[in-house]
């Protein structure tokens, strides 16, 4: 893999940078899959296809006859970013080679949302890097099936109240753990995979620039809280994504060629564990969890606690870290 | 008709001859999934990429619906781009099959015909196509593996035709086509390369206000795929529709041009008369079985009964006027089709044959034989029989059962 200069991504070289996802689009306040786009964006190298699976980033920013893309951009299905990523990139290939395109180097970026990937996209993204297509896939994780109203997914997580997982007198919102989608993607052997946050802007656009210069496959996890469908105040979306990563709800790494390791704001908890906020902090902000803070599901706090740091540990010895002596 | 060009007499099935042709073609991206009985495609055209013999991208999706997708992408990049399929293949691409005429993107697809599950079936009929066809794509039907050949080759010219710009099925009947070996009269590379051509684009404005071609490249950045609500969405299916209307016209062409350089017509393209001029009674059918029927018409026409066949080539657009032109001396008319459309009357075939004769000032008895459902046999006896069913109504004037069924035990 190439080295990244940092100095390439200093606040003003990003500001300087043209947009390639424009403004105008019809995304709803505080949306924070829309603030993710325009910074992977940012961090392309060059001439870039977008393709971009059903969802909410797909429907907002393209109502013919309107684009917030300046970028070519292809849309098709709900399921299907990896395989439409695997023809533009096969094709550009052989149309290179056969001297009909001009450019050197032309990257390919797919966008899907947490249900064009965790669930019904799975099998054509898992396909897409097995072969070996070169191209950066970002999965914008929203937690839910945002864009049809709020169901829930693969991606959402334990106790999460969505339309179908809800909380009822019965039954305390959604039952089962989030799948671990990019530790699946690792296990793929694929060159680069990652985590990121929208606080952490700079790392995350650092990490779409690596994924997008490695060659072969690559997979960005990218945490992206929903007001709407999280029940979150909108000025919040940048703070909840920063408290994910605080309280280890949500921990930034990097997994290159299959080596884990922690990157820095989630190093800081590494090293300091005083630091690690409970996870309280963070559910309590949001709507979707407010049944979770009444004397029959209390339990279920401790529980994501307990999941929690679980498998923060887990993690830190991916990354070759000593484990804590007590946990937070 | 004499070709004007050198051909090679190859023994092929049909599955063989489309790989052939695909190879001839120039086609830049093959994306696709294997299933029985459309194998011998995909393995061909592997080889082929094994050998060095084709400057082809190759992506063995993990299954239908990507490859369709895969396709579509690519030919959305630009590339010329062939898939094939069949049966729970084709129906597991359904959803991208409409995404794909939608985009215009003209993806050539070999359909091997076959029945569709449950009870699990590999052998042939038409059901798997027939389902797919208001999915917005040319349907061609082949009578044997010559056809199959020379119709993957137009289908190229066709589908990417500046007044088209939608994708061509073309298909052949499972096992009776693709895996029955045959002399396939093929041309030389060049002489497919010069018909076929390289790739031509539609100028379309973008929303920069740029004229370009239509296609996904950097230096012209193009939103494809958009969400289109109900103030715009009607106008593209419309387009579409205009789009098939055109290919009632450039299908002729391009299969007359064709002719011209290979001495091998079918009909005009869109439909096949065969003995119909004087006809009373006639059959309408597609595929394989044509070839059949035609065996029978000429026995009857020795025994001095006026019988003739149809044969609907191009099922997608539907020739509609030229089909009541055709078989405007026919007094009986029996359309064989093999596909069921359960709960309706017969198959999709036979409705759309009735009503384009709604208008007609003459109209014949017509009448329905469903048949080789799931690669059950249809012979020369069973053909005799429809044929004589038909003399039978225009003696008694009167028919019994419109829809019928044939070699079914029952």
């Amino acid at each position: 893999m190439s080295e990244i200069s940092e100095g390439k991504f200093t606040a003003k070289d990003i500001a300087e940078k043209p947009e390639l996802f424009l403004s105008g689009h019809r995304a709803c306040a505080g949306c924070a899959p829309a603030t993710v786009l325009r910074l992977i964006m940012k961090a392309t190298r060059g001439p870039t296809i977008v393709t971009e699976a059903t969802g909410c980033m797909e429907v907002a920013s393209t109502i013919y006859p309107y684009t917030s893309w300046a970028a070519p951009w292809l849309h098709t299905a709900f399921e299907t970013a990896g395989s439409n990523a695997s023809g533009i990139e096969a094709a550009l290939k052989i149309l290179r080679k056969k001297g009909r395109i001009k450019n050197e180097q032309v990257d390919v970026v797919a966008f899907a949302g947490d249900g064009g990937t965790y669930d019904i996209g799975i099998q054509a993204l898992s396909g897409a890097v097995e072969r070996g297509h070169d191209f950066l896939f970002v999965l914008y994780d929203n937690e839910a099936y945002m864009n049809t109203g709020i169901q829930r997914s693969g991606g959402t997580p334990y106790g999460a109240s969505t339309t179908t997982s809800q909380a009822g007198k019965a039954v305390p919102g959604k039952l089962e753990q989030k799948k671990p989608i990019a530790d699946i993607m690792v296990a793929h052997d694929m060159p680069y995979v990652a985590t990121a946050s929208p606080y952490y802007w700079k790392d995350l656009i650092m990490k779409a620039r690596k994924g997008i210069e490695v060659n072969g496959p690559a997979f960005l996890h990218v945490f992206a809280p929903c007001p709407r469908g999280w029940r979150s105040e909108p000025s919040k979306s940048i703070e909840l994504s920063r408290l994910a990563v605080e309280t280890c709800v949500f921990p930034l790494w990097e997994a290159i060629n299959g080596e884990y390791q922690l990157s820095t704001p989630s190093k800081v908890m590494a090293l300091a564990p005083q630091k690690k906020k409970p996870v309280k902090e963070y559910l309590q902000a949001q709507g979707r969890f407010r049944h979770l803070f009444t004397p029959q599901n209390e339990k279920m706090i401790d529980q994501i606690q307990a999941h929690t740091d679980e498998k923060w540990q887990r993690l830190l010895k991916r990354c070759g870290l000593m484990p804590p002596k007590t946990a937070a | 008709m004499k070709s004007v060009v050198k051909q090679e007499i190859q023994g092929l099935n049909g599955d063989e001859a489309v790989a052939l042709a695909v190879k001839q073609c120039d086609v830049d991206v093959v994306a696709a999934y294997p299933i029985t009985p459309q194998t011998i495609i995909v393995e061909k055209f592997s080889e082929y990429v094994a050998n060095g013999e084709v400057e082809t991208e190759y992506i063995c999706t993990e299954s239908e619906h990507s490859a369709m997708a895969a396709c579509l992408a690519a030919s959305a990049t630009g590339a010329r781009t062939f898939t094939a399929s069949a049966s729970a293949g084709l129906a597991l691409m359904h959803e991208m099959l409409f995404v794909t005429s939608g985009c215009r993107a003209p993806v050539v697809m070999a359909i091997a015909n076959r029945a569709l599950s449950a009870p699990l079936n590999i052998h042939g009929d038409h059901s798997d196509a027939m389902a797919e066809r208001d999915s917005g794509w040319i349907q061609i039907y082949c009578e044997n593996a010559q056809e199959v050949y020379d119709s993957t080759i137009q289908a190229f010219r066709i589908a990417e035709h500046l007044d088209i710009q939608l994708p061509v099925m073309v298909g052949l009947d499972g096992f009776t086509l693709s895996h029955t070996l045959e002399n396939v009269k093929t041309l030389s590379d060049g002489d497919v390369r010069r018909f076929v051509g390289t790739r031509q684009f539609p100028v379309v404005l973008t929303h920069e206000g740029k004229t370009v071609p239509y296609k996904l490249a950097p230096e012209s950045p193009m939103t494809m795929g958009p969400i289109a609500l109900p103030n715009y969405y009607f106008e593209f299916k419309r387009q579409q529709e205009e789009a098939m209307r055109n290919a009632l016209a450039v299908i002729p062409q391009v299969h007359d041009e064709y002719a011209e350089m290979s001495g091998r017509s079918y009909g005009d393209g869109l439909l096949e008369q065969y003995a119909l001029e004087d006809a009373e009674v006639a059959i309408v059918c597609l595929g394989s079985t044509a070839g059949t029927v035609k065996t029978v018409v000429d026995e009857l026409r020795a025994e001095g009964v006026k019988a003739g066949l149809l044969r609907i080539r191009t099922y997608r657009p539907f020739p509609a006027e030229a089909l009541v032109k055709a078989l405007s001396s026919a007094k009986a008319v029996a359309v064989m089709e093999r596909s069921m459309s359960f709960g309706g009357r017969g198959g999709a075939v036979f409705p759309e044959v009735r009503h384009a004769f709604y208008d007609a000032a003459t109209r014949p008895f017509i009448v329905n034989y469903i048949h080789g459902l799931g690669g059950r046999d249809t012979n020369q006896t069973h053909i005799r029989r429809v044929y004589e069913d038909l003399q039978k109504i225009i003696r008694s004037r009167r028919v019994d059962d419109l829809v019928r069924f044939i070699g079914l035990r029952e």
